[in-house]
């Protein structure tokens, strides 16, 4: 039997990570995220789980490579500052391959800013926040529904692909109240682990990118390091082949993999000639301005971006082909808008809707902004 | 020229690994067979030991031990370990730092770890300078000391490491030389059979960079200044803070039983749950 639940963003986000596995959680007070650590501190003894309050962020983001190293699917959660913070261990995962789920209910930025109002000014630091290339799955959930489903899909892209993902959320969705439905039969993926009997190579080149991952103590004997390595993951540092084999599969077993891995939402882009494209928590002023534009006969439609990172490139450009104006609303001063522009501008004109302060963009601002262009 | 001996520990050393990148006269390797021989001494199962490290000369010791090995971030190794010991209490997590990695950038973890006490063994490999960057000081250099950061000589007090851990919490802490082996492999080993926090500190000698830039260029220089100033802590209470200064003061600063970390964890998970803490949970796909 499904269950239903009226319950807070942050605590379907926690719900979602015990639905999926997590039985981890190491983190850091910080507003607008805490309650997802209140309430997994609550929740993971309960379900023979751990949880740790550490002394930062730097550390959290530590201790769950750690604790997903030692076999168990783990995840933090923070905001702004504490993002910050994490971002260079959240590189060590990366290069590491290491499974986790780091959630981000952004808040007003930069530096400590806004701590209890929403924003979107994360989400270049989620592409690029650490040294380096590496390419990131995030995702961005618009209702307490999609923060726990979007939780457990992180964990799930987390595992089949060996590395560290994003659920990219703000205050407003963090905090509101809705109803939610749990499913049965929701689907979780667990770890692969490597065949004993094999010569198992933790970090070898294979076709699809991805390796199973041992657990510490499973007698595989595996090093894991930040340096570059080879496939065995021994320290290989000066040899650019060897460099270049392994970031590039990195960045590979996520870009091959878009197919599986971006999703978009959309409505009435077939014919219309302004789109607008969102995604989080603005999204649900983006579908009342659209509704209403309907009304009034004119042809507007929208994308919501559940998967911001990878960028869903060829859904975009494919709802937005007979668009003249796509319209990007974002809570930021444009971060999400540069990479819909890089993929549209040479099919159609590009605007940013940026709108900072903490205060959400409302439909009649949206529909101002589709008048403005005008959308008929 | 004499047939070299087979060092007894290469059944427990990635073979292939080898030759290691540490620099003639460097103390890691007197300390990698301290370790071992304490860890046979302790009767431990090799098999069992997952090692962490940050990064710096010390912190690649475990990439040449073959166990499971994960070598960190930049002073984040105990952060690290703490994830990997609260999500697998059953392993022994050892821990090997140095003196820049633990007190400079680490050292926050550093006193959290001791404070919860939770039961890993931390080889603090001090050489009060920085060697994988090139012999700049580090919070442990003594006063007066140089470094290619301090050319006119350093300013600043040096942490004592192992009384600053015993502080913060640690059921166990001690300090010896590579000069005394011996009383560091019963310490060490003490340290790997004490449940809860233990940090062994070493100090050791860096004769590439700080014997260098402090005229004292060979490791046997080195090792007799070192003995020369040693002085073992019933004897350093009876001292006065001016008699103590330069002196590195060697022994038991903290071996005291309380509550370990992991422990109270499991506590929670038992009355919460009826069962223990779960263990390998990513691989199961019904929980």
């Amino acid at each position: 039997m499904a269950q239903e639940f009226f319950i807070q963003g942050n605590e379907a986000c926690a719900k979602g990570a015990i639905t999926a596995g997590c039985r981890f959680f190491a983190g850091y007070p910080i507003t607008p995220s805490t309650e997802v650590a209140e309430t997994l501190a609550r929740e993971l003894p309960k379900v023979g789980g751990s949880f740790v309050q550490m002394e930062d962020e730097i550390a959290s983001a530590g201790a769950i490579i750690g604790g997903s190293w030692g076999g168990t699917k783990s995840m933090t959660a923070t905001s702004g500052p504490g993002i910050s913070l994490m971002q260079e261990n959240i590189g060590y995962a990366f290069i590491s391959e290491t499974p986790m789920v780091i959630v981000d209910v952004q808040r007003g930025s930069p530096s400590t800013a806004q701590p209890t109002m929403t924003a979107q000014g994360d989400m270049m630091q989620a592409r690029w926040g650490s040294h380096g290339d590496y390419e990131p799955i995030a995702l961005a959930p618009s209702s307490v529904q999609e923060f726990f489903d979007f939780t457990i899909k992180a964990f799930n892209l987390a595992e089949e692909f060996r590395c560290p993902v994003f659920v990219m959320a703000d205050e407003v969705v963090g905090h509101m109240r809705e109803k939610i439905t749990v499913e049965d039969d929701i689907e979780i993926v667990p770890r692969k682990r490597p065949e004993k009997s094999d010569k198992y190579l933790p970090f070898k080149n294979v076709e699809n990118g991805t390796n199973p991952m041992p657990s510490f103590g499973d007698g595989f004997n595996i090093h894991v390091t930040g340096l570059t390595h080879d496939e065995r993951g021994y320290p290989d540092t000066n040899n650019p082949e060897t460099h270049d084999k392994l970031v590039q599969r990195i960045c590979d077993k996520i870009l091959n993999n878009r197919d599986k891995i971006c999703s978009v939402q959309s409505e009435n882009c077939e014919d219309a000639d302004i789109i607008i494209l969102s995604y989080g928590s603005p999204v649900r002023s983006v579908v009342e301005a659209v509704n209403r534009a309907r009304d009034e006969g004119k042809k507007v439609g929208y994308i919501k971006l559940d998967t911001p990172w990878p960028f869903p490139e060829e859904q975009v450009v494919q709802l937005s082909s007979n668009a003249s104006d796509v319209i990007v609303v974002e809570m930021n001063l444009g971060q999400m808008y540069y990479e819909v522009d890089r993929v549209l501008k040479r099919s159609a004109n590009v605007h940013l809707m940026g709108k900072i302060g903490g205060a959400m963009p409302t439909p009649d601002e949206i529909l101002d902004q589709i008048n403005r262009i005008g959308g008929n | 020229m004499s047939e070299q001996k087979e060092n007894r520990f290469l059944p427990y050393l990635r073979e292939d690994r080898l030759p290691h990148i540490f620099c003639p006269g460097c103390g890691n390797g007197a300390i990698i067979n301290a370790f071992l021989a304490a860890m046979e001494k302790a009767e431990m199962d090799f098999d069992n030991i997952a090692m962490v490290s940050g990064i710096g000369c010390s912190s690649r010791i475990p990439g040449y031990l073959n166990c499971d090995s994960l070598h960190t971030t930049h002073g984040r190794a105990l952060s690290f370990a703490t994830g990997l010991k609260v999500a697998n209490k059953d392993l022994d997590v050892v821990v090997f730092t140095g003196d820049g990695d633990a007190a400079s950038i680490g050292g926050n973890h550093l006193i959290h770890a001791a404070r919860r006490n939770i039961n890993l063994t931390v080889i603090c490999i001090n050489n009060n300078i920085y060697g994988m960057t090139g012999g700049q000081i580090s919070p442990t250099s003594p006063k007066g000391s140089f470094g290619t950061t301090a050319p006119y000589g350093n300013r600043d007090a040096p942490f004592k490491l192992a009384e600053l851990v015993a502080a913060a919490g640690a059921s166990y802490s001690a300090r010896w030389t590579t000069v005394q082996i011996e009383n560091l492999v019963l310490s060490i080993k003490e340290g790997l059979k004490n449940p809860g926090f233990s940090f062994i500190e070493v100090a050791t000698q860096c004769p590439t960079y700080f014997g260098r830039k402090n005229k004292l260029k060979t490791p046997t220089a080195m090792a007799a200044v070192m003995k020369a100033n040693t002085v073992f802590k019933s004897a350093a209470e009876r001292m006065r803070a001016k008699e103590l200064e330069g002196k590195i003061v060697v022994g038991e600063f903290a071996n005291s039983q309380r509550d370990e970390f992991t422990e109270g964890i499991e506590k929670i998970s038992v009355e919460k749950s009826g069962k223990k803490t779960i263990i390998n949970s990513a691989f199961e796909s019904k929980l």
